[in-house]
């Protein structure tokens, strides 16, 4: 099914999107300028006063703003409001130590909503709806965020969090939903574990599937809409930006649709900073217009794609998002998990002394789940002539980097000088197989 | 009593118990006793050598992992019932052995037993105590 959930801002003719653009930047603008130090400290550097932002156009005069900005002022630091605005806090992966973390005000959670509910009603959910939520809950926003959006539709939301498979597979069959959210590997692995006790997945009541929080493949939709008998649609979001809803696709799954009223995408390349035209393969970056609790001003999410204004068949005319194919840092994304590899250098450096440093993470997916194997070697001279030993060493540093990293791994100790190349140079640090399955 | 052993850290992976030889041949170190333990990741190497030291040595040269640690060696009559009564010390005093290795020359009136326990003073006076013979 097609339909608009919000027609005047979805299908906005262009020059009243430009119109809009331009007042909500010049808003934002003054109010990131007027509460956020960093910011402003940013615009006096390159000279750019809030007057000077006349219109949309007026954006590439701005300064960037990374996620090192955002580590820089752990934790409320890039807040434009006092906390006693602020009623929630999300957070994510840092690149070390530190979370990355979003306040949200009461209109910031609406929109968000909004956001969610535009994508979900777009192809057929409804009031009458029932959502099986799968994301994890909590400090991530994939969970509450889609709640809150199948709240605001009136919908029946099922808050099941990620986890405990066999109970997923109980409410899918007692509950009957119609709608599923989790992330795209978890839903063929779900449809797995349902084969293997007897029970067909394309018996479940479920009619469209939104899946996200990691980069997923035309072979993996084409998968998971055979094993349920559904739709699949890609939703697309990052909390610093507010988190799933950012942008998602409609009924003819030509690209996710951005929901552009309220963030302005930009491709940029990533080297010279300048921006590029709508088609050309670049970095993603957005700038928050509406939010109030922390908004960015043209965000390097360091996500890589393209962005088309093409008018969709379906009768919006956002601009529309192609698929995220890679990431211009290292960042791995594990289980839906945001992980950075100098999180796992932090927490091997403060773990034990018999390890050292110098590691390898090995990705590889074994029955449609993603298997993190992270390869460390020992310090000089150390050696074990009990296994009790190794055992015990194993189990300590495995804890100490999943409590890092918010995502289990394998631990696998090497011997000193391994992950080094024959010249001495250190190998790469992400050996990533998923992609050979 | 005390006999000084080097423990090599290998990955499982086939063609590292070899390298561990060469490395000993090449430096003309004779192996005396040498036993794995494995887990499905890794296997452990224990080596008695005629130079414990100079293996470590080569050893750490040649990019192993190794370290040296001291059992505890001693004798008993190469026949039925005499690990028994050696074995019934340690659990009447409660000491709890970690590993243990023996071997016994074809022919032999002696068995050479070592192993490792987690109170080897406790170990070597019980020992002593019962007059057995050792390495």
């Amino acid at each position: 099914m097609n339909r608009i959930f919000n027609e005047k801002y979805e299908c906005m003719n262009k020059r009243d999107k430009f119109d809009l653009q331009s007042e909500r930047l010049r808003d934002v603008v003054q109010r990131v300028y007027c509460n956020v130090p960093w910011y402003r400290r940013k615009m006096e550097d390159v000279g750019i006063k809030p007057d000077d932002i006349k219109d949309i156009n007026d954006i590439v005069k701005l300064p960037f703003t990374e996620k090192k900005d955002l580590r820089e002022n752990y934790p409320f630091g890039s807040f434009a409001l006092p906390n006693k605005n602020i009623v929630r806090v999300h957070a994510s992966s840092g690149t070390s130590g530190k979370l990355t973390v979003v306040g949200y005000t009461k209109h910031d959670l609406a929109n968000w909503a909004e956001c969610c509910a535009r994508g979900l009603y777009g192809v057929g959910v409804d009031e009458e709806s029932i959502i099986h939520i799968a994301y994890g809950y909590g400090l991530f926003t994939g969970g509450l965020g889609i709640h809150y959006g199948g709240e605001y539709l009136g919908a029946m939301v099922v808050p099941v969090s990620s986890g405990n498979t066999p109970r997923q597979i109980m409410l899918l069959e007692d509950f009957k939903a119609d709608t599923i959210c989790c992330t795209p590997s978890y839903a063929i692995f779900l449809s797995e574990e349902a084969k293997k006790i007897g029970k067909d997945p394309r018996q479940f009541a479920l009619k469209y599937g939104f899946f996200g929080a990691e980069p997923w493949t035309e072979e993996m939709r084409n998968k998971i809409e055979k094993a349920y008998l559904i739709k699949a649609y890609d939703i697309y979001g990052l909390s610093e930006i507010t988190g799933p809803g950012v942008a998602t696709e409609c009924f003819y799954q030509c690209g996710s649709h951005v929901q552009d009223d309220m963030f302005y995408p930009e491709i940029i390349n990533p080297e010279s900073g300048l921006q590029l035209s709508y088609g050309e393969e670049g970095e993603l970056v957005f700038t928050t217009l509406l939010k109030e609790g922390m908004p960015l001003i043209r965000y390097r999410t360091r996500d890589v794609g393209s962005i088309t204004d093409e008018i969709c068949k379906c009768g919006r005319t956002s601009v529309r998002l192609r698929k995220i194919t890679g990431r211009y840092d290292d960042m791995i994304i594990v289980k839906g998990v945001n992980v950075f590899p100098s999180q796992i250098e932090t927490a091997l450096l403060n773990c034990d002394e018999r390890v050292t440093s110098n590691f390898r993470v090995v990705l590889d997916r074994v029955n449609n789940l993603d298997i993190m194997d992270i390869e460390i070697e020992l310090a000089t001279g150390v050696a074990f002539d009990e296994v009790r030993e190794i055992e015990k060493l194993t189990a300590k540093v495995a804890s100490t980097v999943a409590s890092e990293i918010g995502v289990t791994c394998n631990i696998k100790l090497i011997s000193s000088g391994k992950l080094l190349t024959k010249e001495g140079e250190k190998i790469k640090r992400v050996l990533d197989n998923r992609n050979n399955k | 009593m005390l006999v000084n052993q080097i423990a090599v850290f290998l990955e499982n992976r086939s063609g590292r118990i070899c390298e561990f030889a060469k490395v000993l041949k090449d430096a003309n170190i004779n192996i005396q006793t040498m036993n794995i333990a494995d887990t499905a990741e890794y296997g452990i190497l224990r080596a008695i050598t005629s130079d414990n030291q100079k293996a470590i040595q080569v050893l750490k040269e040649n990019g192993f992992n190794t370290a040296a640690s001291d059992l505890i060696g001693f004798k008993v009559a190469d026949k039925p019932g005499e690990m028994y009564k050696v074995l019934r010390m340690f659990e009447d005093e409660n000491i709890n052995i970690s590993y243990l290795y023996s071997y016994a020359e074809i022919g032999s009136k002696q068995a050479c037993i070592l192993l490792k326990v987690d109170c080897p003073e406790t170990a070597i006076k019980l020992l002593t105590k019962n007059n057995v013979e050792g390495i």
